[in-house]
């Protein structure tokens, strides 16, 4: 019994860390722009796809490579080529838009759109089949008592940790993290100060799609069957943990990814699992009840 | 902008108008199938050899019914492997194109609810791959070349309790899959049957989309069984597999006959090596007319068919041998159509390459179930075979 508690909370752990990663992605914009990327979890999918496509290239190309050099390079290289996507995304579909003055409700529709957009092009364009991820790095499983862990899920907890670090860093101590903060504070003063607005954007969606990126590639590690609508679910739920934990606040999106998997795997763990989502959604719609801004929201402040 | 709008509406159109009407004398047969979705390799399959059917009989002058020739049309719609796109898919088949049978769909999470339209529209329809009793139950315009879940479940617990002396099992299903469900529980009660109450030690559930089974998982070792039965889809398979050997679990699996696709081993890998499964035909191995299919199969797409892919040529082939036995068409599809169900009803034995079949009054096949083992090479090895 002890055993089997312990071992689920690594499973919470690894369940959650994914929340967390795509959680910080949607934050990181409603904090800055108050608009709810809602292409966001589809821009998680594209980095899954993207990592995919990155290493069987390597694979492929320099046969005899060894697996983690082969992650060394897919790593960056997703990343980046994922905040290409997120960036293009803001320049197509956002910007427009908010040059135009248009509603936040309008916006936040494109986004639903633009989501939409990014399965259905991939169905198109990819074929339904599904894509099988290859095996990077040797999957190492430690085993105390019943407990088991690989290097894996190791690793995933470890990352989802750094980048909460790096983000509160960036956001807290830096220059440009002043930026935001400003923008969310009030988005017309701002250019008076001689701030690039649109610059400070697009550095936002650039952080959020890295993280996206990466979350893509590591899920595709540990659930290596990649299908179009993967993005879709996981999306809703980040987005729901992003509001748990008081969205726009980047401690609330990390603390609501972790709180969400740890909800859900428990109940499985000693519920039927028919009762997962009801009861995981009713723990958060309680939390919700009693703290409509989210654990970590502050009603009517600044943001992020 | 307007007229240009409009002037290519109109000729959509013109184009949808007359694609159908493709002269002379043909018959048109529906499918609906998984194009799309979860399965889509099994529509893919389905489709390829229904293609390759098609192409022998148009290209020997059509099929000869009461000495006319007709040429085949065949129509493919794509559920999507989703319950409700099934129904629409066959009233579209059923309504729009006016087609005299329907083949499909195969999974029984859509075959079920896709038997009901038919029924009710007096359509005949054959599920190639449908295994639940709930298909064919008290349907008479409906029918399947597929073996049913009531015998594929004894024939896993009998195979399981022979190979792993399993006095223990666990199962995991998906709970909103039809076929997934009722073959867990026919599993079930066979096993507590054979081997007292409460020797399913873990009977556990997931819902449809999910990716982590780590919880269900971590219940099902703990809990100590000899083997882990999956009678779940290929794409689900290969992350239980993958995630359960995480958890430190190194024994056996059994499954059922979802597993048996081409992508199976794709997805899988080696984590799915040296498991069994129960199914329809073992590719490796075979002889005569399933070689035969195989073979030319292989030639012509590539890889090898999987036994959605056989059963699906079996079913056409009913359903071609049901119009013959029809004598003539009439011309009018709702008495064609009665025509052609007695036909098939009327048939006794048929013998597919997916092994003999006889027909009870349900119109449910009765034939014979293998076991097969994934080799070290990724094949699927024969291993035993049972018959009712």
């Amino acid at each position: 019994m002890f055993d089997s508690i312990i071992q689920n909370i690594f499973n919470g752990l690894q369940w959650g860390s994914f929340y967390s990663l795509i959680a910080l992605g949607y934050t990181l914009v409603y904090g800055v722009l108050t608009l709810i990327n809602f292409a966001h979890g589809d821009i998680f999918m594209v980095g899954a796809y993207i990592a995919f496509f990155v290493a069987t290239f390597f694979l492929k190309a320099a046969s005899g490579l060894p697996g983690w050099v082969v992650l060394t390079l897919t790593l960056p290289l997703t990343m980046i080529l994922t905040a290409c996507v997120g960036v293009t995304l803001e320049r197509i579909a956002y910007r427009p838009l908010r040059r135009k003055g248009a509603n936040r409700l309008y916006v936040v529709i494109t986004a639903l759109m633009c989501g939409l957009i990014l399965e259905n092009g991939n169905l198109a364009l990819l074929g339904a089949s599904r894509k099988s991820f290859p095996e990077l790095v040797d999957k190492v499983i430690y085993t105390t008592g019943a407990v088991s862990m690989t290097n894996l899920k190791i690793a995933v907890i470890l990352s989802a940790i750094l980048v909460f670090c790096l983000l509160q860093f960036i956001v807290t101590r830096t220059k440009i993290g002043m930026a935001m903060r400003a923008i969310s504070y009030d988005k017309f003063a701002v250019p008076l100060m001689g701030i690039p607005i649109d610059t400070i954007i697009v550095f936002t969606f650039i952080l959020g799609s890295s993280m996206a990126g990466l979350a893509g590639l590591l899920y595709s590690m540990s659930y290596p069957i990649l299908d179009p609508y993967m993005g879709a679910l996981i999306g809703w739920k980040a987005f729901i943990a992003a509001v748990v934990g008081g969205i726009g606040d980047i401690r609330g999106a990390f603390f609501g990814g972790f709180l969400l998997g740890f909800v859900e795997i428990l109940v499985v763990a000693f519920f039927p699992s028919t009762f997962r989502d009801l009861i995981a959604f009713s723990i958060l719609l309680l939390i919700l009840v009693y703290k409509p801004t989210g654990l970590f929201g502050i009603a009517k402040t600044t943001k992020i | 902008m307007k007229r240009t709008l409009s002037c290519v509406g109109v000729c959509l159109l013109a184009v949808l108008m007359c694609s159908p009407c493709a002269w002379g004398k043909t018959i048109k047969i529906g499918f609906n199938i998984p194009l799309t979705g979860d399965i889509p390799k099994v529509g893919e399959e389905s489709k390829f050899a229904a293609e390759m059917l098609r192409e022998d009989i148009n290209g020997a002058g059509g099929l000869e019914i009461g000495g006319e020739k007709y040429t085949l049309e065949f129509i493919y719609e794509d559920n999507e492997s989703k319950a409700e796109s099934a129904v629409s898919a066959a009233l579209k088949l059923i309504e729009r194109d006016q087609v005299l049978a329907i083949v499909g769909p195969n999974s029984s999470k859509q075959a079920v609810p896709g038997g009901q339209v038919c029924d009710d529209n007096r359509t005949p329809m054959i599920s190639p791959w449908s295994t639940n009793p709930d298909t064919t139950k008290d349907r008479p315009w409906v029918f399947r070349a597929a073996f049913l879940d009531p015998f594929q479940g004894p024939v896993a617990v009998d195979f399981a309790m022979k190979k792993f002396n399993a006095k223990k099992s666990a199962v995991l299903f998906a709970l909103a899959n039809d076929y997934s469900k009722g073959l867990a529980e026919i599993f079930k009660a066979d096993f507590e049957k054979k081997n007292g109450t409460g020797s399913v030690v873990a009977f556990e559930s997931y819902g449809d989309k999910d990716q982590d089974f780590s919880a269900q998982l971590t219940k099902i070792v703990a809990a100590k069984p000899d083997f882990i039965f999956l009678p779940n889809n290929y794409n689900e398979v290969a992350l239980i597999v993958k995630q359960a050997h995480d958890l430190g679990w190194k024994g056996p699996f059994m499954g059922a006959d979802a597993w048996g696709n081409s992508e199976l081993m794709t997805l899988c890998g080696d984590d799915c090596i040296g498991h069994y499964f129960s199914t329809h035909y073992a590719a490796a191995g075979a002889t005569g007319a399933t070689q035969e299919f195989i073979e030319r199969y292989q030639k012509k797409y590539g890889y090898e068919p999987a036994d959605v892919a056989a059963l699906t040529w079996d079913a056409t082939r009913i359903v071609l041998k049901g119009l013959q036995g029809m004598g003539k068409v009439t011309g009018k599809v709702r008495k064609d159509r009665k025509n052609l169900r007695e036909a098939i009803a009327g048939i006794a034995e048929v013998d597919g390459i997916t092994g003999k079949m006889k027909f009870d009054e349900q119109g449910d096949p009765i034939k014979c179930a293998v076991v097969v083992r994934i080799s070290e090479k990724g094949e699927f090895v024969f291993t035993e075979s049972v018959c009712p």
